[in-house]
């Protein structure tokens, strides 16, 4: 061991030093999540747990309101992922594409969104919603939701599209295609990148949401972070660890499907707003 | 031959005050015209509003004597090889080349057995199921122009299409499109800033400037009889020398030189470096030459640069045989005489 730490040199030490803080900084809260969550009885001092066991898994499995909330976030989810793409892919192309006045201004008005405090937007919002009877619906919900993703869904796809070459419509036009035929062979799929990724980014903030859904779902509309509350208070640390696990696996999924699909280098072009 | 493409009148004007003005054209059926001009002199201008990606403020454009001039671009018989390529990196080479065969709903196997056609016409036989990422600068130039041609266009538009390769890529991409254009008989209008690209490929030259058509005439002509003092500057090396005209002919020092174009007052002489000749010893008894020192030799190969200082007038510059240039040294005496000049009057 000796010989391979001489033969490095000083920067290259630093270097290896900051990484292994980071992978402890990142991954040792996971591996304590996912050791308590097998973990029967874990006291201090000890490193591991005394006892192992599934007994968690079973409760946590076994409780009504839990499956009935997996159901709900995946459906909620699916439906504000797909809501916002109909909405924000047109409005993505037209701010990339078309010259109307204050386009900037539009543009960084989605920015609004996220410049407030979460909680004084939501309370607002729910004043509106008792007046138009949105209150404890799943539309309400699902609008809830989509302000908290327009500003990503309409941004990334923007600079997705400014991506393509206009001269590589043109040859398509040249070519003999349609607008509508170029915008479906050319640019969409060049584009495809910058909103799956987006698509993706919707997805999992609508499965983590859980301020607004708090305030305007209850008490019909408990996803999955809303019960994530109640049984941290409820019961032991053990099963709020296999409930963050279920609730982290479909983001890891996602996350490594979407990473198969794109490289880190285009998700981080993505947020390149010209 | 008939006439192919023919832009009448045409004006687009930027809000920039750039644009062209009044641009007549008219190319026959299966040959190649190329516009030359410096950048922003309105060739691509030109190019662009034949191709449908841009609209004339005024004019008409017509293509096999049917106006095209209210057409879209993919309705117009045009096809357009782009500088940048603009090849679709997430198709095959076969797709890319397929695509606007499929728009046309021509049949599976006609499209199959035409993109390998045109593949080998290209010189890339077996590429189809390559990206275009893959592929060097020249041969995705190569697949672009493949593209163009598989769609017969009635008039093929190439905008600078070489400008991005690098020299010796660009000479002989020169030489196979004038082989597919004897194959193929395409008429072709090809936009360049390139005089020595535009001289060796064209049946025809439109030279341009600050958005007006200066000269259209073969290339030979071009050279030999420029018809204003920007083409004559533009095209090929030349020396200007200041004269006037008095009794009839053009009086350089005491030089004359006959005033065929009826020229009067202050006129711009020139004559290529080629058509001066360069005599050591006195003068040649009939007056006819203008004294001067020699200042540089530049040896170039096969032939030699020598620029004179002529007494009390310009520096020009001439270009000697390497055998004449051994009896030459720099600061010596020599008389000058031109075997041919011409004259332009002075702006």
């Amino acid at each position: 061991m000796g010989w391979y730490f001489r033969a490095l040199s000083k920067r290259r030490i630093i270097e290896f030093v900051l990484l292994t803080v980071f992978a402890v900084f990142f991954a040792g809260p996971l591996l304590n999540l996912a050791v308590l969550a097998f973990s029967d009885q874990w006291r201090y001092p000890d490193m591991l747990p005394q006892h192992w066991s599934l007994r968690w898994w079973s409760f946590v499995l076994g409780q009504d309101d839990i499956a009935k909330s997996i159901g709900l976030s995946f459906l909620i989810a699916t439906i504000v992922t797909a809501l916002s793409i109909v909405l924000c892919i047109p409005a993505a192309y037209a701010f990339a594409r078309i010259r109307f006045p204050l386009k900037k201004v539009f543009l960084f008005s989605f920015l609004l969104t996220h410049a407030f405090p979460k909680m004084g937007l939501y309370v607002s919002i729910a004043v509106l919603f008792y007046q138009v009877g949105l209150m404890n619906t799943l539309l309400g919900v699902v609008l809830i939701h989509m302000i908290n993703v327009l500003m990503f869904m309409t941004w990334i796809p923007t600079a997705a599209f400014r991506n393509v070459q206009a001269a590589q419509e043109e040859s398509a036009r040249d070519v003999g295609a349609s607008p509508f035929r170029v915008f479906r062979s050319i640019t969409l799929p060049l584009a495809m990148p910058g909103i799956l990724v987006a698509s993706v980014f919707t997805f999992l903030n609508s499965l983590d949401e859980a301020q607004g859904t708090f305030l305007v779902g209850i008490p019909d509309f408990k996803t999955m972070p809303i019960v994530m509350y109640s049984i941290i208070s409820d019961f032991p640390s053990s099963a709020g660890a296999v409930f963050s696990i279920i609730l982290t696996a479909p983001t890891l999924i996602l996350l490594l499907a979407a990473q198969r699909l794109v490289s880190a280098e285009v998700l981080s072009s993505g947020f390149q707003v010209k | 031959m008939s006439i192919q493409l023919a832009v009448r009148n045409m004006t687009k004007r930027y809000k920039t005050g750039e644009g062209v003005t009044g641009i007549n054209l008219e190319i026959k059926k299966g040959e190649l015209v190329t516009l030359l001009g410096p950048s922003g002199c309105g060739k691509t201008t030109v190019l662009r509003s034949i191709g449908g990606f841009l609209e004339p403020d005024s004019g008409d454009i017509l293509i096999e004597g049917h106006s095209v001039i209210s057409l879209p671009p993919e309705k117009r018989p045009t096809s357009m090889v782009f500088q940048s390529y603009n090849l679709w990196p997430h198709m095959s080479i076969f797709d890319n080349l397929a695509f606007g065969l499929k728009i046309r709903r021509t049949p599976k196997a006609e499209i199959q057995s035409a993109v390998s056609d045109v593949l080998k016409l290209v010189r890339l036989p077996g590429s189809e199921k390559k990206l275009p990422g893959q592929l060097s600068g020249g041969q995705q130039q190569r697949i672009a122009l493949a593209r163009s041609l598989l769609l017969k266009p009635a008039v093929l538009l190439l905008d600078e299409p070489f400008s991005a390769l690098d020299a010796k890529l660009r000479h002989e991409m020169r030489e196979e499109l004038r082989e597919i254009q004897a194959q193929t008989g395409l008429t072709m209008v090809f936009v360049t800033h390139d005089q020595e690209e535009a001289l060796s490929l064209s049946d025809r030259i439109v030279v341009m400037n600050h958005g007006h058509v200066e000269q259209i005439a073969e290339p030979q002509q071009i050279y030999n009889q420029p018809e204003s003092l920007y083409v004559a500057q533009f095209i090929g090396k030349m020396n200007f020398l200041q004269g006037v005209v008095s009794e009839g002919s053009i009086h350089v020092g005491h030089l004359k030189l006959p005033n065929e174009k009826q020229l009067s007052g202050q006129v711009k002489v020139a004559v290529r470096p080629e058509d001066v000749n360069l005599n050591p010893s006195a003068d040649g008894g009939n007056g006819q030459t203008l004294p001067g020192a020699i200042r540089q030799i530049m040896i170039l190969g096969h032939y030699a640069e020598v620029s004179v200082e002529l007494d009390d007038l310009a520096m020009i510059r001439t270009f000697q045989s390497k055998e004449a240039v051994q009896l030459l040294k720099t600061g010596q005496r020599v008389h000058v005489n031109f075997a041919s000049t011409l004259a332009f009057p002075t702006q």
